[in-house]
């Protein structure tokens, strides 16, 4: 065999590797109850979801539980997904300062019992500047690491 | 009164610039085409060029000259030799399209000028009439931002694209003699490409090309209601510039950005000239040295962004993998790649066919990077990527249009490229240069495959199927576990690839490699020790830099005794290597040091004490004036403060009351500054009234004190904004930032009053404070309250207790003409407010009113980077040797020109 096949083959088996990473790593847009299922089946897999929320008829959000004197690190809210199922969330890391502004909110983490253990929240706050678009900020719990 | 005439001159400019592109365009195609017929033939001068060309092989590099016979073009046999004599004449008749071609590629420059200037008159002027000036300015607005409002918005920073695209033009058509026309047939076309997506111009109800920057207000929103009841309205004042991006980096780290853009198409320009004249390998020589150039440009504006992030935003580092960073970091990868390509194509067909492919995918995935931030498709996937401006059907077109033209080109050129006669043994440079371009390529494959996951999804929508794939949850661990090993090998490459460069290893004696790699061993072994390094993936990227550093130091010191020029890509390699062992140790061995140890757990979840939770307790709560122990340190909360526009530093916020709606803000007392009042009591002062600044008394083992602001911006676009504050020492940064705090804008919301009866002496609580009322004097001295003979004033002195010592509160009564009046003493500290209400002389008890109020804090989260500056150093370095080396490459191209054979 000549160099450059060995030298191909080995090239084409890392883009496999990577595209099989790539489609290992990606996460998906889930619903709070197939999420539920998710954690049921012991898969521990990060996952994205999209919901609202919880606002009672005067529009005041419910469910908001943030006590920075007693635990800065803990937060708790209650969010409907798409299919108005309701779900506690929470958050190990303080409240995003503009997280009541937000009219649309991904969570990202997994089903741990009764609760949606969230490690990072894409807010979608209304934008002032442009009539009916949405701007979107992020916020991780965690440190980045290398 | 509304500006109409300099938004139309601007308009008039845009339409110039986009029609003379076009007609640029057609002219240069024209000279092109009668250029082609007339050079297609010369068989004897293409061998004679050949011949001179082998033999000026990179300096330093042996001289063996290429064999003339397998690397002519195939074309030669074809076309008839009799053509060969008109060859040097047959461009003179078509001078008259050239002169054509030139004049309107020189007026477009102008017109690019006349909107630049256009523009910036409308905003420097506040012509809030204007879409653009208002969306992106305000009188707010200190001077030294106007210049970056420009390119706040997407067409102001399609325009500086443009604007870098037409300088490069001029510059090129003054510096080469032989590749003018097919060369700035490409670069007129991109112009007309792009001046198309300013140009505003809509077809019907649907068709929109275009979006001008030069819009009215009332044309860009015809449905606000003011218009219809005032056509003529102006707004007072614009919308004004993010704040966030109110920073020097954010004025030239834009303008670097778009250069490095424009300098992409300059190789992908020469590339496409030099297959359109049928030499696939003559165009590298004059590309070369703006390739490298572009190189470092986009690498600068990359690191330049990636400076504003680490000072800017909170998420702590100076890369988050986001899709925008790596919109242009994947095209970067491929530029280098196709420099390194480019300079093995003279002795490898491989090598050049590979220069061929990269130089147009480096162009290609600019286009790519563009259509991602500027379609909207990125959607949630990204923070700061560009709103949809509706051009994203035009951006494919973009896209498409260059993706078809150039593979066409490459693809009909194709056999005109020889094959090499014999493979590439692994003892040539060509080799390991080659493999080097392969692993940068594959890093640049799994980024963008990762990055362009909206991309998919959105392909698969378009073919009615539903996707829901999202991008990985941890996208620093999914990039990191690939780009780890791709440097590490690419920083071993670029050892190994040096010493074959310069013929250390030959006749297969890999002797020379021995020295530098037990020097490499020992240092590591050092470094591995004493940094603590236990992860064995960084040992392996740590020794694999180490190993770049010294191998491409050993050759450095060879070639600087023999010519000093040529020692750019050494340098370059060195810089790399340091920019890999500073981001190795600032990202891996960040440290957070605010851990809250405080013991105060306490909270009603359950999952609260499992151990997985424990990594996240990285913040620590400061209230006001209460020191706490961090780590080393013993940190202290100071209070709010405020920047003025005229006053160095900060100053406590409660010295001025701002103004509502304004950026000014009134003094409540003398504004002194280190001794200097900068303002009287009364005046009014421009502020930054958007930014508070939280004080952090950071006091070290030593006893030596230093204080850090970080910052909190109430940012009307993008809600609360957190930005660092970071100390910066030689061996590590501190960084620091406010994780959230008390709403800086809320009214203070006091308690409903609580009234305490008591003695002098007594003890009782406020609060969960314990406080003593310890006496009561008469006074003479009550701020703000002139006292007459008949008068009287007494003070309180009550004593309050708390974990940190001791407070006296001082509250006043006063009798002034028979009037009674109380002064009331705050405590923002203790979030206390007591009044003395009463004094019954019968029973000796004395009355308080007292409020509470949540007390002032913050939640504070801190970590080191130690090595950032051998990351910053790297890059300083990296540019020299860049730099370096398009000087070199520059002056070899010129001196070919010169010759008349480049």
């Amino acid at each position: 065999m000549k160099l450059s096949h060995i030298f191909g083959i080995i090239v084409i088996a890392i883009a496999i590797a990577i595209i099989v990473s790539t489609a290992g790593d990606a996460s998906s847009y889930v619903t709070f109850t197939q999420a539920a299922q998710m954690a049921k089946d012991g898969n521990d897999d990060m996952i994205h979801v999209v919901g609202k929320l919880k606002k009672d008829a005067a529009g005041q959000i419910e469910g908001l539980f943030y006590q920075p004197e007693m635990d800065p690190n803990h937060f708790e809210f209650t969010l409907v997904d798409n299919d108005n199922r309701v779900q506690k969330v929470v958050y190990n890391a303080p409240k995003p300062q503009d997280f009541d502004r937000s009219e649309q909110v991904v969570v990202i983490g997994s089903m741990q019992d009764d609760h949606f253990q969230c490690n990072k929240i894409l807010l979608k706050c209304p934008s002032k500047y442009q009539d009916g678009k949405l701007e979107t900020t992020e916020h991780e719990a965690k440190t980045a690491k290398l | 009164m509304i500006h109409t005439t300099v938004g139309n001159i601007g308009h008039f400019f845009v339409i110039l610039s986009f029609v003379t592109a076009l007609v640029s365009t057609i002219a240069y195609l024209l000279v092109a085409l009668s250029q082609r017929k007339a050079d297609s033939a010369p068989v004897e001068f293409e061998r004679a060029e050949r011949l001179e060309y082998a033999e000026v092989t990179s300096a330093g590099a042996g001289r063996t000259s290429i064999p003339v016979s397998s690397k002519r073009p195939r074309t030669d046999k074809k076309t008839p030799s009799g053509k060969a004599a008109v060859a040097g004449k047959a461009g003179e008749p078509r001078n008259d399209w050239r002169m054509l071609a030139r004049w309107a590629f020189y007026v477009h420059g102008v017109a690019v000028v006349g909107i630049v200037g256009a523009l910036f008159y409308i905003v420097s002027n506040h012509y809030f009439e204007y879409h653009y000036a208002w969306s992106y300015s305000s009188k707010a607005l200190p001077a030294e931002y106007i210049i970056s409002s420009f390119w706040h918005g997407q067409e102001g920073s399609f325009l500086l694209w443009i604007f870098w695209n037409a300088v490069l033009g001029v510059i090129l058509i003054n510096t080469n003699r032989k590749w003018e026309a097919p060369m700035m047939m490409v670069f007129a076309l991109v112009q007309a490409f792009l001046a198309s997506m300013i140009l505003g111009v809509v077809f019907g109800d649907t068709l929109k090309i275009g979006s001008s920057p030069f819009l009215l207000l009332r044309e860009a929103m015809p449905d606000a209601p003011i218009f219809a009841t005032d056509p003529l309205f102006v707004p007072e004042d614009g919308k004004g510039m993010n704040p966030l991006l109110q920073n020097y980096w954010m004025v030239i780290h834009p303008p670097t950005l778009f250069l490095g853009f424009a300098l992409t198409l300059v190789p992908f320009a020469y590339c496409m000239a030099g297959l359109w004249r049928n030499q696939p390998l003559e165009w590298i020589r004059p590309a070369l040295p703006w390739t490298l150039l572009g190189a470092m440009i986009l690498g600068v504006g990359i690191m330049m962004g990636g400076y504003w992030a680490y000072e800017t935003l909170n998420f702590g580092g100076y890369w988050n993998w986001d899709p925008v960073e790596n919109a242009v970091y994947v095209p970067w990868l491929i530029m280098v790649a196709a420099l390194h390509t480019m300079l093995i194509a003279k002795r490898s067909s491989t090598g050049l066919k590979t220069a061929i492919i990269l130089t147009i995918a480096q162009f290609i995935l600019i286009l790519y990077s563009t259509f991602l931030t500027r379609s909207g498709i990125l959607g949630n996937a990204s923070v700061h990527s560009f709103t949809d401006l509706g051009l994203s059907g035009q951006l494919l077109v973009y896209l498409f249009a260059f993706i078809i033209l150039s593979v066409f080109l490459a693809a009909r050129k194709w056999k005109l490229i020889p094959s090499d006669e014999q493979e590439t043994s692994v003892y040539t440079k060509e080799f390991w240069l080659f493999i080097g371009a392969t692993v940068l390529c594959l890093a640049g494959f799994q980024v963008i495959a990762t990055t362009s996951i909206p991309v998919y999804n959105s392909i698969l929508e378009s073919f009615g199927k539903v996707s829901n794939l999202a991008l990985p949850v941890d996208q620093i661990a999914h990039y990191n576990k690939f780009q780890i090993w791709f440097f590490a090998i690419i920083a071993l490459l670029s050892g190994i690839g040096q010493y074959m460069w310069w013929r250390k290893v030959e006749n297969r004696n890999w002797n020379a490699l021995v020295t530098p790699a037990i020097l490499t061993l020992l240092i590591s072994a050092g470094l591995i020790a004493f940094g603590e390094v236990r992860n064995p993936v960084y040992m392996a990227l740590l020794v694999a830099s180490v190993f770049a550093i010294v191998a491409n130091g050993t050759i450095l010191l060879g070639v600087i005794r023999g010519n000093y020029r040529l020692s750019g890509g050494a340098v370059a390699h060195i810089g790399m290597a340091l920019m890999l062992i500073g981001v190795l140790f600032s990202s891996g061995y960040s440290r957070v040091i605010s851990l809250n140890n405080s013991g105060i757990l306490i909270s009603r979840s359950e999952d609260f004490t499992k151990n997985d939770n424990k990594e996240n307790k990285e913040n620590v709560l400061l209230w006001l004036n209460q020191s706490e122990r961090m780590d080393q340190y013993q940190l202290t909360y100071r209070g709010q403060r405020i920047e003025a526009r005229d006053v160095p530093g900060y100053f406590p916020r409660s010295w001025v009351q701002l103004i509502e709606g304004d950026f000014h803000g009134i003094a409540l007392r003398d504004i002194d500054v280190n001794g200097k009042v900068y303002h009287k009591k009364g005046d009014t002062l421009a502020l930054f009234p958007e930014n508070i600044f939280y004080e952090v008394e950071y006091r070290e083992p030593s006893g030596k004190i230093f204080t850090l602001y970080p910052r909190l911006q109430v940012n009307e676009r993008m809600g609360v904004v957190l930005s660092p504050d970071i100390s910066r020492k030689v061996g590590r940064d501190l960084y620091t930032y406010v994780a959230t705090a008390p709403d800086p804008t809320a009214e203070d919301q006091w308690d409903k009053t609580e009234t305490y009866s008591v003695a002098l002496k007594d003890t009782f609580f406020l609060n969960d404070y314990v406080a003593i009322l310890d006496d009561v004097v008469r006074t003479n001295d009550v701020d703000g309250t002139e006292l007459g003979p008949n008068d009287a004033a007494v003070k309180a002195q009550v004593r309050v207790l708390d974990k940190n010592g001791e407070h006296i509160l001082s509250p006043a009564f006063i009798i002034k003409d028979r009037l009674v009046g109380r002064r009331a003493e705050t405590n923002e500290e203790l979030g206390l407010r007591i009044q003395l209400n009463e004094i019954d002389p019968r029973t000796g008890k004395f009355t308080f009113a007292v409020n509470r109020k949540q007390r002032d804090y913050i939640v504070l989260k801190a970590f080191e980077k130690p090595l950032i500056n051998v990351l910053w150093i790297g890059t300083f370095i990296l540019v020299i040797g860049f730099l370096m080396a398009t000087v070199r490459r520059y002056r070899e191209f010129s001196k070919m020109r010169n010759k008349g054979m480049a």
